[in-house]
């Protein structure tokens, strides 16, 4: 492990934290870019992977392309939100505006692999078609709830439809719809979502148009709620640490970091569970005696879906979007 | 940290506001936790808020005037005779407001519910009632139950039906269990009758002029007939008494003869005692009066009577001389103090105590009074004032009613008996509409005390729940904001406890508008009559018994009952004990105040109104009186605060006495050594409602937490439970409100964490950008995208259909339709009933509401042609929407004002975004406007991959000095990891260190500070970045409201140069400086166009010859065409030139080449 590669993490300050203006390269030795060594040296190590979060390792690439694939997963990977929402009724308290902000923000589970762009070019008349909009409806009438428990001051029990959930948004097919979403119809990802509260009288009927859209035109069309990584902690020990300073010297560190051996010396059991609190610099018992690091090119991805789609999926998708933008550039005249 | 801390649950909120505190688990402590005396006992402040609430002084004081208060008036008015007939008489017997005698007991007669009366702009008001006695014919007749005039009732009170009613009922008359009530509503506006502050009446002031070697005692007397101010005064070190109606200054000596002293021996005993110095200074004064030969009382008269300033009225006797003498003496010079058939034993000890001051001050400088003591100062609320206006409108009324009567008794033969109850309720419009008014205009002008006093009333606030409360807590003061007088601003040691500290508002009102702190009572009038027969119980004895030689010997205190001697006692320790303890045992008024004064070796009593007290814990033996078995009582909901007060263990002082004692802070100052009097409650009630909002505030700068106290109240938040039933002229809401991470005590004691404005949002102190100089913050685009700060804006707009006399009225219209059957443009808004269509889009240019009015509403009624009745012609006179953004109709209302005119309002509202300008401010008074919007992936993240809401440039620490705000972050941060909300009470809340520990045992850094990546590069930041969640505030200064540009519009009419102000579309001036710059730069040309081609730019006819102007190349001074040329310059020249001309000044133009 070469120095070069640590970010030092020091009491007051972060060291060493840009790389270099060549990528891979370094002072000593022939780092010259060249894709088989990339190939051979690039790693990913999958930690787990739920139908929500992914938690995977990148390493042993520049810290751009690391970045290029966060940021884009936050604002370049497109997903469906509702755009316009067509209010019939709403005499809920919740104002048109409000109601319509919450239902836009609602992540709705459609593959955006099957809808096409909205063409802003055309008027806003014949803009929207079966090809890039989804209709959502939402209708809903509070009533009393005739077979109420007595005494109850639950809503939910006394009235009927008290508590409108993104459940109620119901998918309402058009043309060719029908059969394109047989497999998986459109839903809200979370069904819990509260999108708000009637009595009885009260009334909501909308109609909600999603189409496609990019995060960086509205938070509501990030495919992630978080997409971000983290630089693998390094732990090196320089002095040995033995007896009930290991125990101190343990604590500082969240538990499954440091191990104890039999000989009562503490060592690096798992630097990755660090969070890296710097707890143990403040201790002047482990001045010097310790060097805190995160290693520059070893990312380590978590990446939280809304729901839309599976968060690997978001990934892959971030990299066609880095694809096609480099294919961009490579057109461009420019340099040429 | 507190180890039974836990998470808050989530659970539905039980209705009673205050319930919560008594829960069996309150707070994270159950019922069986153990007690701890020196912490739990700030549960005391919940049971105090729960009886006495922060606006029970407004109610208390308006609950004394309803029912005390003008039973008094009626008392003092209660007979109107007839010069004419002198068997006519008519008696008022009782008075009641809301509920006739009939009534059962509870009932609360009003017009309609509050909130109704806002909607319609109706007052809300009860009748008052009266039983009458009068004479019709022989006979005497009872009438109950007169109507005489509808008394506006204060919102709470006991005459108004929320009071005591539970929040379900609360919830049916449309009103919120939150607001704190204290207000009038009148035509439909939401009044506040600021408490005021004044100089105590009826005691002594002393106070002495170093430089001119002038000591002066004075005392303002006022009764219900009269104010009057008598100064007892040196003047080439002879002491006079000065009043108003006497013409000159009398000798002392000569005033006490007057009064019956005429002994000098006497006079010199009841002023100077047995003190030879006191008899040094006083002497010359006997000389004076020696050399005017005046020895006898009666000598003594005649002088102060003609010397007597007579202002009779036709019709009265003339006196005497001597009898004016009497007159002065016994009623107009210090008037408190009545005199009982030529009784001036009192009046003259009275005199004689104000000499005996201004002599001890003439001997020691020191003894001076201060103006500025809280304990001199008396507040004047909402009842005193009410009472004031209302005896003169029943003086006005009775007199009204009396000239009426006699005009009808005047006539010799009258068909029928004459029945005074009929003329009666011709006049009692005037009542209803005095009160009204002067509420309405705050106006308040009596006669009978000169008083003219403007802004009384204030609208209340609806900005945020704050800002209301914030008001019903506000004393304005009498003293004039422009004189620059340091005194009465400067913070006086003796508010502590009484007055916030923090907030008052900057600039030309400052430190003369206060606030009350938490847990404060200002008193109302008690009677005096049973306290001065107590004393004299108590071995007090009677001053009228008391020979002249002993009252002031060694060891004598004077005992003073609101200022006026009543007896002395020679043992005043046991007196002043004895006292308290029957005030403790609640024989007497726990409001009622004793305290020693020992340099003026006096014992004060005081039980009037508009002093200001707080409870405090009596310690006695070095233990404090309340235990942990009380506070468990409490905790168990047996006890109330009230029990406290009445078992002895809590009592309230007022200023004076509370510098009478030895306040502990905290259990731990009891000091055996010295004999420590009472223990203070809780410490941060030194500050009030609004400063209690922030955390940490000790730990600030102080001026930062007055900064916050002014910006509180202009936050955004949630305003009441009703909001969005209120039709007010403007309302801000926010959209997602939260309560803050970083609560204090206070902030839970008056429900800001249920009503709250402001969010949470994740701070990064860095430099990011560059558009966050100046205190500039920078946003996080997706969180506003995701509802960070966003609030909605509605506004009111009212349209009134007239009704004319020849019969005509307004209307209101369809909307128009073009060829395609499609509304016109400005009428897309509308529905088929002419009125905005709720929900609609209101664009620029819109109607709103399509108003016609008649065109021929002018015409007479007599020349109204009968065909012409059913074609009545109208013109447009619509409501048209102006602004930059559309809104939307958020509601419509219709109704009928009382003057039976329908009444449209039209609620329009705007959900605004963050936008670049608008303004935030966290708790620490630290304002600033948003810089930039940031895309997220710009922003930098942390390991979690959080990335900042909000990013503030650190230069806004070292000078704010705001620390408070930086342990408001490590806290928040700890409560966000931890799952609780923690506590930032003033001198106390979560402590810093525990916080950090709960940081490092969630891996963070134990300083606050993150490791951050840089969002653009990816790479580490390379210093550490202090992050976590701060309360911030919106503000309600928004760009939209601001924002303003023209390039050529309106222009006024008589200067032809562009209008000035937003609001008339003006022109932005190039101003002095600017021109200065540009004048400077050599751009002289463009300094021609800003100021002539681009304004007023005017072609005149000037004569060469004569330098007049002229016209069509005319000069009509010469008559000739000759010498006139051409020439432009501003219109605003040619118009001064022309003002001067008018002025008999003839400027001339004398005209020269330039080139």
């Amino acid at each position: 492990m070469s120095d070069n590669n640590i970010v030092g993490v020091e009491y007051n300050r972060v060291t060493n934290t840009s790389s270099t203006d060549f990528p891979g390269h370094q002072a000593n030795g022939d780092y010259a870019w060249d894709i088989e060594k990339f190939k051979d040296k690039f790693e990913i190590n999958i930690s787990y992977k739920t139908d929500r979060t992914a938690n995977f390792d990148l390493i042993n690439i520049d810290t751009a392309i690391a970045n290029a694939f966060r940021r884009i997963m936050i604002s370049e990977v497109p997903s469906v939100a509702a755009e316009a929402v067509y209010m019939f009724m709403n005499t809920s308290v919740i104002q048109d505006e409000v109601l319509a902000h919450r239902i836009g923000l609602i992540p709705l589970r459609v593959d955006p692999d099957k809808m096409n762009w909205v063409d802003k070019t055309q008027s806003p008349e014949d803009r929207y078609t079966e090809d890039n909009t989804i209709v959502l409806t939402l209708d809903v009438v509070c009533t009393k709830n005739p077979h109420a428990p007595k005494n109850s001051t639950n809503p939910k029990e006394l009235y009927r439809n008290a508590h409108v959930y993104a459940r109620d948004l119901k998918f309402e097919p058009h043309g060719k719809q029908a059969e394109l979403f047989k497999d998986l119809p459109v839903v809200a990802a979370d069904p819990d979502i509260l999108i708000a509260k009637l009595r009885p009288g009260q009334e909501i009927s909308l109609r909600a148009h999603c189409i496609l859209g990019v995060g960086c035109d509205h938070a509501k069309f990030s495919p992630v709620s978080t997409a971000s990584y983290r630089l693998m902690p390094v732990i090196d020990i320089v002095e040995p640490i033995r007896g009930d300073s290991a125990v101190r010297f343990q604590k500082c560190f969240p538990s499954g970091v440091i191990g104890i051996n039999a000989d009562g010396e503490a060592y690096v059991k798992d630097a990755r569970k660090d969070t890296v609190s710097r707890e143990v610099l403040r201790h002047e018992e482990f001045d010097g005696k310790v060097k805190l690091g995160r290693k520059r090119d070893h990312f380590i991805f978590n990446v939280e879906s809304t729901g839309a789609m599976a968060p690997e999926e978001i990934f892959f998708k971030s990299l066609l979007v880095l694809k096609n933008k480099v294919e961009y550039l490579r057109n461009c005249p420019i340099g040429q | 940290m507190a180890p039974k801390r836990k998470a808050v649950k989530l659970e539905a909120e039980s209705d009673e506001a205050f319930q919560e505190l008594f829960q069996p688990e309150y707070r994270g402590k159950k019922l069986t936790d153990e007690i701890n005396t020196a912490e739990d006992k700030w549960n005391l402040l919940p049971a105090f808020l729960k009886v006495k609430g922060l606006v029970k002084q407004h109610l208390d004081s308006f609950n004394y005037f309803v029912d005390v208060d003008l039973k008094k008036i009626i008392r003092a008015n209660e007979l109107v005779l007839s010069d004419v007939d002198p068997e006519f008489y008519l008696k008022y017997l009782d008075i009641r407001v809301g509920h006739k005698s009939s009534s059962a007991p509870g009932t609360k007669e009003v017009i309609l519910p509050p909130h109704e009366c806002r909607l319609r702009d109706l007052t809300y008001s009860a009748p008052i009632y009266v039983d009458v006695e009068y004479t019709r014919g022989r006979k005497i007749i009872m009438h109950k139950d007169l109507e005489i005039g509808r008394m506006p009732v204060m919102l709470r009170s006991n005459k108004c039906i929320l009071d005591g009613i539970n929040d379900k009922q609360m919830a049916k008359f449309d009103e919120c269990p939150l607001d704190p009530g204290g207000y009038f509503v009148v035509n439909g506006t939401e009044k506040v009758i600021l408490v005021q502050e004044q100089l105590s009446k009826n005691r002594i002031i002393v106070e002495a002029d170093e430089k001119k070697g002038i000591v002066q005692a004075s005392v303002t007397s006022s009764t219900h007939e009269r104010k009057s101010k008598t100064y007892v005064i040196t003047k080439n070190d002879k002491i006079y008494l000065k009043h108003n109606s006497i013409s000159e200054d009398i000798p002392i000596v000569i005033v006490l003869k007057a009064a019956g002293i005429t002994s000098d021996l006497e006079i010199l005993q009841l002023v100077c005692g047995s003190d030879p110095q006191y008899q040094d200074l006083f002497v010359v004064n006997f000389e004076e009066a020696a050399k005017l030969e005046v020895f006898t009382q009666q000598q003594a008269l005649n002088y102060v009577g003609k010397r007597v300033k007579t202002i009779r009225r036709a019709g009265a006797a003339k006196l005497s001389v001597l009898q004016e003498g009497i007159e002065a003496i016994a009623t107009t010079v210090i008037a408190h103090i009545t005199v009982a058939d030529l009784q001036f034993r009192e009046k003259a000890l009275y005199i004689a105590t104000m000499a005996r001051r201004v002599v001890m001050t003439m001997h020691n400088p020191k003894m001076v009074d201060d103006r500025d003591y809280v304990g001199n100062k008396r507040l004047e609320l909402a009842g005193q004032l009410m009472s004031l206006l209302f005896e003169d409108l029943f003086k006005k009324f009775n007199s009204d009613f009396k000239a009426n009567i006699d005009k009808i008794l005047k006539k010799p033969s009258r068909t029928s008996e004459f029945d005074a109850l009929l003329s009666i309720n011709i006049h009692s419009n005037n009542i209803t509409m005095g009160l009204n008014r002067a509420i309405s205009t705050g106006n308040w002008s009596l006669k009978r005390f000169k008083m003219e006093r403007a802004g009384v009333t204030h609208v209340l606030s609806r900005l945020s729940y704050i800002s209301a409360l914030g008001m019903m807590t506000r004393i304005s003061s009498q003293f004039e904001k422009s004189r620059k007088v340091s005194g009465p601003r400067a913070l006086q040691p003796s508010q502590f406890g009484m007055l916030c500290t923090s907030d008052t508002p900057e600039g030309e009102a400052c430190g003369l508008v206060k606030n009350l702190a938490l847990m404060t009572h200002i008193t109302t009038d008690d009677e005096e009559a049973p306290i001065r027969k107590l004393c004299y119980v108590l071995g007090c004895e009677n001053i009228l018994g008391i020979d002249s030689a002993t009252l002031h010997s060694q060891g004598n205190f004077g005992i003073y009952l609101n200022g006026t001697l009543i007896g002395t006692s020679r043992f005043p320790s046991k007196f002043v004990t004895d006292f308290r303890r029957l005030r403790r045992t609640g024989k007497i008024s726990e409001f009622v105040s004793i305290y020693t004064n020992t340099h003026q070796t006096a014992v004060h009593i005081a039980t009037d109104g508009g002093r200001i007290c707080r409870p405090l814990i009596i310690v006695k033996n070095n233990e404090p009186m309340v235990k942990a078995e009380h506070l468990l009582k409490l905790r168990q909901g047996e006890w109330a605060f009230d029990d406290f007060l009445s078992h002895g263990l809590v009592e309230y002082l007022d200023v004076n006495e509370e510098n009478d004692s030895l306040i502990a802070l905290y259990e731990k100052d009891l000091d055996p050594s010295q004999p420590v009097t009472h223990l203070e409650i809780e410490p941060f009630t030194v500050l009030g409602a609004v400063a209690g909002l922030i955390p940490y505030p000790h730990h600030n700068q102080s001026p930062r937490n007055t900064y916050q106290c002014a910006m509180g109240k202009q936050a955004i938040g949630a305003i009441a439970y009703n909001q969005f039933r209120r039709i007010d002229t403007l309302l801000y809401f926010m959209v997602y409100p939260q309560q803050p991470m970083v609560k204090t005590k206070t902030i839970e004691l008056i429900d800001y964490d249920k009503l709250p404005a402001g969010q949470n949002a994740t701070v990064a102190v860095m430099s990011y950008s560059g558009y966050d100089i100046e205190d500039a913050l920078v946003l996080n685009k997706s969180s506003i995208d995701r509802g960070f700060g966003r609030c909605q804006v509605v506004r009111k707009n009212t349209i009134q259909l007239k009704r004319y006399p020849n019969h005509t009225k307004d209307i209101v219209s369809g909307m128009r339709v073009d060829e395609d059957g499609e509304p016109i443009f400005p009428h897309k808004a509308l529905g088929p009933d002419g009125l905005g269509e709720i929900g609609a889009r209101v664009e620029n240019g819109q109607v709103y509401a399509n108003k016609f009015v008649p065109t021929n509403a002018g015409e007479s009624v007599l020349g109204h042609n009968e065909q012409m009745a059913g074609a009545e012609s109208h013109r447009e006179a619509a409501a048209y929407y102006k602004g930059p953004e559309p809104s939307y109709v958020d509601q419509v209302m219709m109704s009928v004002s009382d003057n039976d005119q329908a009444l449209i309002k039209v609620l329009l509202r705007q959900t605004r975004r963050p936008e670049l300008g608008d303004k935030f401010s966290s708790r620490h008074g630290q304002k600033g406007v948003c810089g930039i919007i940031v895309q997220q992936e710009d922003l930098p993240f942390n390991d979690d991959g959080i990335s900042p809401d909000i990013i503030m440039n650190p230069h806004g620490f070292p000078s704010r000095m705001t620390v408070g705000k930086m342990i408001e972050l490590i806290s928040g941060k700890a409560g966000v990891l931890n799952g609780s909300l923690e506590y930032g009470t003033c001198f106390g809340g979560s402590k810093l260190e525990d916080m950090s520990k709960i940081l490092v045992e969630k891996g963070f850094s134990y300083s606050g500070k993150d490791m951050l990546y840089s969002g653009i590069t990816g790479e580490c930041l390379q210093a550490y970045i202090f992050f976590g969640p701060i309360y911030y505030q919106k503000l309600k200064h928004m760009v939209l409201d601001k924002m303003h540009a023209r390039a050529r519009g309106p222009r006024a009419v008589l200067t032809r140069q562009p209008t000035e102000g937003r609001s008339r579309d003006g022109g932005l001036r190039l101003g002095e400086m600017e021109r200065d710059c540009v004048i400077a730069y050599g751009a002289s040309q463009l300094l021609l166009e800003r100021l002539m081609i681009s304004s007023d730019a005017f072609e005149v006819d000037v004569c060469n010859k004569c330098g007049l102007m002229g016209y069509n190349s005319w000069c009509t001074t010469c008559k000739s065409f000759e010498h006139v040329i051409k020439m432009t310059i501003p219109y605003a020249a040619k118009l001064l030139f022309q003002e001067l001309l008018s002025m008999n000044i003839a400027p001339r133009l004398k005209l020269g080449d330039v080139f």
